[in-house]
């Protein structure tokens, strides 16, 4: 068979294009998020819209996340025994889960959930508007759909990881008790004790600090995915796919640079 | 004697000022390095209502949008209501948006919120009328195009024609002073059909309403050609060969993203334009 044949259907883009297209897609994300919170401070304010997206982000994804830090915490402690057990060090294991969930774990996990559950839902919906012309329908009605459909998601999404990572965490340090009292036999009151001294306050504000700044990479890649669909519904069901990739490889790239640099302003 | 068009005493239901509703000036739009429209120029008087024709793919459509500044052409002039829709930034356009209705093609109703919302979207957006005021709106203009029943009901349990008219219902709500339809009549069988034009026929003829029509039928825009709208029977009623000269109706057929005909019906019918001759025999 040709070299030919094998290529026949496929478009090929020049490098340059491609580049161009991306740069184009960075631009036009970097104008989403500036609109986004621009409109925050811009009649009107679209309260029910928020209240409603906040109870579909927040209570929605509230058994998942919280079924999800359980577990981990659980699994954290039973990684961390035998290790600790070897050093003879096993009564600090409540220090280790608490500093790991709270720090780190807590948030991303949460993030991860919430991006798996929400950017998709997102992108989904707001792709099915702009395959149907109700985004065009909504700005021949004179109404911005950023404002309308993209800052009450953002503002929920915010808001709502930020109090699902402190359940999540609290349900992970629960998971953490529940191995080492059940499983490793140790002391409940003992574990609870390590887990809350060991807090400071710079790990609390990086735990509570990183689901802002993840709630937002949800909401405003699953809208900018949404919004930017092309190709009826096989495009839906690409932007939605696309959506959750890039929030999740986002939430875990940001993780990296948010941690550096609070532990720099933290000085921790 | 010959019926003359109704409602004549009647004003608009919005001050029109003079000039035209929309002016298109030598507009030029290419997708993806391929022309759409190559110098298109028109001018939409106000109170007349104009049918745009061609074959599919030649940006009928696309020039409803362009008039709403949805989308801006490479270069040239659009005005709308003597705004000019290509220097405009998006938050003006809003501002204009609001006195131009559109019924897009599949009807673009909210699928997530019933008749009444729909319907209601625009007054519920301003956010200073009440809801009393909102619930009358509403109500009148679901009676304009018989469909008050359907006022609780989602999009979903609707039929074609039904969501046409829903869409017309919520593009006339605030009276707009210009109405765009993206083929309202496609894909409907010939009685639903009917009952749109009379719709449309009804809307230019007692609210003196602008329009551009984008149709693939030309038995639709013949029909409101030549017909009025009788108020008294509430009925489309035929006009007689010497009065169709009043109806402020004209056709505009685009061929290869240029306009190669812009005129009344007489007009279109004594074309001797091989293509046009074609395209309406």
């Amino acid at each position: 068979m040709a070299a030919g044949d094998l290529l026949e259907g496929v478009e090929l883009i020049s490098p340059a294009e491609w580049a161009k297209g991306k740069v184009k897609s960075v631009q036009d994300y970097s104008l989403l998020c500036v609109q986004a919170l621009a409109n925050i401070f811009r009649r009107p304010f679209y309260m029910a819209d928020t209240m409603y997206q906040a109870d579909l982000i927040g209570f929605g994804s509230l058994p998942i996340v919280l079924a999800a830090c359980f577990f981990t915490g659980a699994a954290l402690a039973l990684n961390s025994a035998t290790t600790l057990g070897r050093f003879g060090a096993l009564t600090v294991i409540g220090q280790l889960v608490s500093i790991g969930i709270v720090r780190e774990l807590g948030p991303v996990l949460a993030g991860l959930v919430v991006a798996g559950r929400n950017a998709s839902g997102m992108a989904s919906e707001l792709g099915s508007m702009i395959v149907t012309e109700q985004i065009d329908a909504m700005r021949a009605l004179g109404t911005d759909p950023t404002k309308k459909l993209v800052t009450p998601r953002v503002i929920s999404t915010v808001l709502m990881l930020f109090f699902l990572t402190i359940l999540g965490d609290f349900l992970g340090l629960i998971g953490g008790s529940f191995v080492a009292s059940v499983i490793l036999g140790l002391d409940a009151r003992e574990y609870w004790s390590n887990a809350w001294q060991t807090l400071v306050f710079s790990d609390v504000f990086m735990g509570l600090a990183k689901p802002l700044v993840f709630g937002f990479i949800i909401a405003t890649i699953g809208c900018y995915y949404g919004l930017s669909t092309k190709g009826g519904t096989q495009g839906v069901g690409r932007s939605t796919t696309e959506a959750v990739v890039a929030a999740m490889i986002l939430i875990i790239a940001v993780d990296v640079f948010v941690t550096r640099f609070l532990m720099v302003v933290l000085g921790s | 004697m010959p019926p003359t068009l109704p409602l004549e005493d009647k004003p608009p239901a919005s001050p029109v000022p003079a000039g035209d509703a929309v002016v298109f000036r030598n507009v030029v739009l290419g997708f993806e390095d391929k022309p759409l429209l190559d110098g298109v120029s028109f001018r939409l008087e106000r109170g007349e209502t104009k049918a745009i024709f061609g074959v599919a793919g030649t940006g009928k459509s696309t020039m409803l949008k362009l008039v709403l500044g949805l989308i801006k052409p490479d270069t040239g002039e659009i005005y709308a209501l003597g705004d000019n829709v290509t220097r405009m930034s998006e938050e003006e356009l809003f501002g204009l948006r609001r006195k131009i209705g559109m019924v897009f093609q599949e009807s673009a109703l909210f699928d997530s919120l019933t008749v009444r919302e729909n319907v209601a979207f625009r007054l519920m957006e301003e956010g200073d009328v009440s809801e009393e005021e909102i619930d009358r709106r509403v109500r009148e203009s679901l009676r304009f195009v018989e469909l008050e029943h359907t006022v609780d009901m989602f999009p979903a349990e609707l039929s074609g024609g039904m969501r046409r008219r829903v869409a017309i219902a919520r593009a006339i709500i605030t009276q707009p002073e210009v109405l765009l339809y993206d083929s309202p009549t496609g894909g409907l069988d010939p009685v639903t059909s009917t009952t749109i034009v009379e719709l449309i026929v009804k809307q230019r003829d007692v609210y003196k309403t602008s329009s551009l029509l984008v149709t693939h039928r030309l038995q639709d825009a013949f029909t409101m050609a030549t017909h009025y709208f009788d108020k008294n029977s509430n009925k489309m009623r035929p006009l007689p060969p010497q009065s169709r000269a009043q109806v402020p109706f004209t056709f505009l057929i685009l061929r290869e993203g240029k306009v190669i005909f812009d005129g009344d019906a007489h007009e279109l019918k004594r074309s001797t334009d091989p293509y046009i001759k074609e395209y309406i025999s």
